[in-house]
């Protein structure tokens, strides 16, 4: 079987960018979050929120680094495995990667390393602001990047030159409509992740701290608050530790969700007009028509419109989700095709530029299995984690959560559900461009001119061999390194605030350290 | 200025990877001296935490050279990321192990096999970025076979070259020497003595290979007048260098190998100029600051933001630098970090 170099760069950007997009969230989200505990106390004063700030300000650091090691590679394989891409886009799509190191990585990565290092360091409020810093850093590349990858969904701000786009205006590159609804459609995802961990991890030692019969309930259910003082860190103040991150993890979760159904709203909208056939597919939507599913069966991987059959339909959301009203019709897989091939050809061009694909049939519709049920879990984990949110919030209002086991491993595996919502989110939106790496945007919607087939992006002289070997490796490195992420994250949830304040077993003893000088504030406060 | 923007782009990708070698520098070389040069845990750490609160914004120059180059002259990007496709792959897997080696080494800093592995992922990981760094810069002067649409068509071998080596070997060697330099100026006792001794014995040794690639361009592209001063001007650097080091002159000694170093670059970058990434099939083929480059609104644009930034950016990293300016002994360094295990306790325990 002849290997496709198109198909195995797919795969490996795939893999790595889905990976990557594990660690960016949890970063985005979580640190805003620690950002916010951090003000507190400062504000306040209360060790309690210097203790929440240590705590998850450790399980944002273990998790931050993998995010910048596996962003690493999402700059350098753009190069490397599409070089017909880079040289295709590279006028307009290089500017803000450039930016976004420019503007934003330096930011995040020299404050964080001041952040990490500059306990004890630096005065309380310049190590608060060190800490915004960097996590203002991390959103602006989030703001960044997205334009980039707004581009290829709808091109604006170029002019078609010797067959390649020009940058013409780059004030529309960065206020595409696109960017701006996705980065806060992501952004506010992103925080959704970072607000289900706080929860998550806060109901489990709630619990641990109910079932080991530290805290108990009286007659009105209301807590009592205990303490066992031989055990490191589990005073009252750190039931407060976790009663707080919980409410906040709750509360922001509640917020959150609500923001990005919004902001989601709006990005679908704009994507109906500018790319059509991504939202048809989505919906496995044949015909025009108002009508959305809610469960549709048949052979969605055949792709074929006749091997599916819509089992149940609401008329009118889908005009609702599309237009804002219940009537509009939703021009469907069917009509779309021929538009679709009047616009851009039944055939690739004869080109050796297009590989194996080279004068083939071009299949304008996007993988219906994976946009339909991409799009659903998207939107379903989204739902389940919001209302997870809410039922926490009426459950834990008298002060603490219920001694029940399986109620606090839904809490931990809820962990999951927002994880899983964006990555869905993202190989929907992605999987749904296809067979276009640039896609092209109907008029008025966009340039319509500007498009590029993902068949013609791969580098012409990198080989299946070489792609295979890259591929291999990457998926390998990255699931040891999964497994260590994990594993650091669970002993250091498991061993709670103690774990990121070591002072806290020590109270009394061995906690000065004698030094050269003898003076202990020699000692690093933090160390590698 | 339209005339100009390739050519101040030009300037701007080198003085990009200029600053990725002189900061990382220290950092890959420290890397490797944590296999090499520690002698117990104690210092390993305190190597480690010389670098600790920098390396990750250091590393960001890679990045925003990789990034540049993509935005100004994106043919360059293309072919040269494209036919280096292995080498850059192995880069990537060294730079990610290194950096997840940093952050997670210490954080089970009890148990000795997770202590042990992460620190040759660390060694091992830099040398690799190292090498596969400089053997990049050494092939974007020194050329590949590149083909009219600037592809590779040498084969997934095609960098293995002896220039690719040189560079990729000089680099190593020059981070190890740059290390103990910067070991020299963030630490005391016994380390700094040490590192100082060892870098005078060695420097000549170690600079040899990163000589002999910036001679070799020069001779295989008639460097002129301009190329050859240049390299006067590095082996006088690295010369005094040399000599300050031997009679404790760290400071200096540091000042004159960073001349060296932007001497040499200089003299790489100038010499081949305006070519960017030759080809060694036909000159025709060569890639140059004008066939490679962006258009000029977007080199413009690019270079307007490129002047705000990085005078921004040089000042807050040197601001980070001054925070952490104080050398470091083996007492700074806290006992190793414990977890404790899963937190248990009982009613019977309450108040």
């Amino acid at each position: 079987m002849e290997l496709d170099p198109v198909l195995i760069a797919r795969w490996q950007f795939g893999i790595t960018t889905v990976y990557h997009f594990w660690m960016v969230p949890l970063t985005l989200g979580l640190g805003l979050l620690v950002a916010v505990l951090q003000t507190m106390w400062h504000r306040t004063g209360n060790e309690v929120w210097l203790r929440a700030t240590k705590f998850w300000g450790k399980l944002f650091l273990i998790n931050f680094i993998m995010g910048v090691a596996t962003g690493l590679v999402q700059e350098f394989q753009f190069g490397m495995a599409w070089s017909e891409y880079s040289r295709f886009v590279g006028d307009v799509f290089g500017a803000p990667l450039a930016m976004e190191a420019l503007l934003a990585f330096f930011l995040e990565s020299t404050f964080i390393g001041l952040w990490i290092f500059g306990w004890g360091r630096l005065s309380k409020r310049l190590h608060l602001t060190v800490l915004w810093c960097a996590v203002i850093g991390s959103w602006i590349s989030a703001y960044f990047i997205i334009v980039a990858n707004s581009w290829m969904q709808h091109p604006v701000g170029v002019e078609m030159i010797d067959g390649r786009p020009v940058m013409t205006d780059v004030w529309a590159v960065l206020t595409n409509n696109t960017a701006l609804a996705a980065t806060s459609h992501t952004i506010a995802g992103a925080v959704s992740v970072g607000a289900a961990f706080l929860l998550g991890i806060s109901w489990y030692h709630l619990w641990r701290r109910r079932s080991d019969g530290i805290d108990t309930v009286d007659d009105t259910g209301r807590v009592v608050v205990g303490e066992a003082t031989d055990v490191p860190g589990r005073d009252k103040a750190d039931y407060l530790v976790w009663w707080r991150s919980l409410r906040l993890g709750a509360w922001v979760a509640v917020f959150s969700f609500a923001a990005v159904a919004l902001t989601g709203d709006i990005q679908a909208k704009l994507m109906y007009e500018q790319q059509p056939m991504k939202m048809a597919s989505a919906e496995a939507a044949c015909h025009d028509g108002t009508q959305f599913s809610v469960l549709t069966v048949g052979d969605l991987n055949s792709n074929r419109c006749e091997d599916v059959t819509p089992v149940i339909e609401i008329p009118g959301i889908l005009s609702f989700l599309a237009k804002g009203d219940f009537e509009t019709d939703v021009p469907g897989v069917n009509s779309l095709i021929p538009e679709y091939e009047e616009s851009y050809g039944t055939h690739m061009p004869e080109d050796p530029m297009y590989g194996e694909y080279s004068g083939q049939e071009i299949d304008y519709q996007p993988s219906m299995f994976v946009t339909y049920w991409g799009f659903r879990m998207m939107i379903g984990f989204g739902a389940l984690a919001a209302a997870a949110a809410v039922f926490a919030l009426i459950v834990t209002r008298k002060g603490t959560v219920p001694r029940s086991r399986f109620l606090s491993h839904l809490a931990l595996w809820g962990i999951t559900a927002p994880f899983i919502a964006n990555s869905a989110g993202w190989i929907f939106t992605e999987m749904g461009r296809q067979p276009f790496v640039v896609a092209p945007n109907p008029d008025p919607s966009g340039i319509d001119g500007v498009f590029l087939f993902t068949a013609a992006a791969v580098s012409p002289t990198v080989t299946p061999a070489m792609l295979l070997t890259s591929v291999c490796v990457l998926t390998l490195l990255y699931g040891v390194l999964m497994v260590f992420e994990l594993k650091l994250i669970i002993q250091y949830v498991r061993g709670g605030v103690a774990s990121a304040m070591p002072e806290l077993a020590q109270r009394e003893s061995a906690k000065t350290r004698a030094t050269a000088t003898g003076d202990e504030d020699d000692v690093l406060s933090f160390a590698y | 200025m339209a005339e100009a923007l390739p050519v101040i782009w030009f300037i701007l990708i080198a003085v990009l990877w200029l600053g990725y070698l002189f900061l990382e520098g220290f950092d890959l070389g420290i890397g490797i001296l944590m296999k090499t040069f520690a002698r117990d845990e104690r210092e390993r750490r305190l190597l480690l935490n010389t670098i600790g609160p920098v390396w990750d914004g250091n590393e960001v120059w890679l990045i925003t050279a990789g990034g540049a180059m993509f935005a100004a002259f994106p043919h360059w990007y293309a072919s040269l990321f494209s036919a280096l496709y292995l080498p850059l792959t192995l880069a990537l897997v060294g730079l990610i192990l290194r950096a997840v080696a940093i952050e997670y080494r210490g954080k089970r800093g009890t148990s000795q096999r997770w202590v042990d592995g992460w620190t040759w992922c660390l060694a091992i990981g830099s040398f690799i970025a190292a090498f596969c760094v400089g053997a990049m810069l050494a092939l974007t002067t020194t050329g590949l076979p590149l083909d009219a649409n600037g592809d590779n068509i040498g084969g997934p071998f095609a960098w293995v070259t002896i220039p690719a080596v040189l560079g990729g070997v000089g680099t190593v060697c020059f981070s190890i020497l740059h290390g103990l330099l910067f070991l020299t100026l963030k630490t005391d006792g016994d380390v700094r003595v040490r590192a100082r001794v060892l870098a005078t014995r060695w420097a000549p040794v170690l600079l040899l290979p990163l000589v002999g690639w910036v001679v070799w361009v020069q001779v295989q592209s008639s460097g002129g007048v301009l190329g050859w001063s240049l390299v006067v001007v590095a082996a006088v650097a690295a010369g005094y260098s040399w000599t300050r080091m031997r009679s404790g002159g760290e400071v200096s000694s540091f000042l004159g190998q960073s001349v060296f170093l932007a001497a040499g670059v200089t003299a790489i970058f100038t010499t081949v100029f305006p070519v960017v990434l030759p080809s060694s099939l036909d000159a025709a083929h060569d890639l140059t600051i004008h066939t490679a480059s962006s258009s000029g609104y977007t080199l413009g644009v690019m270079f307007i933001v490129a002047v705000v930034a990085v005078p921004i950016v040089i000042a807050y990293q040197a601001w980070s630098y001054s925070v952490f300016a104080k050398r470091l002994t083996v007492d700074h360094i806290p006992p190793a970090h414990t977890v404790p295990a899963a937190i248990r306790g009982h009613a019977s325990l309450t108040v």
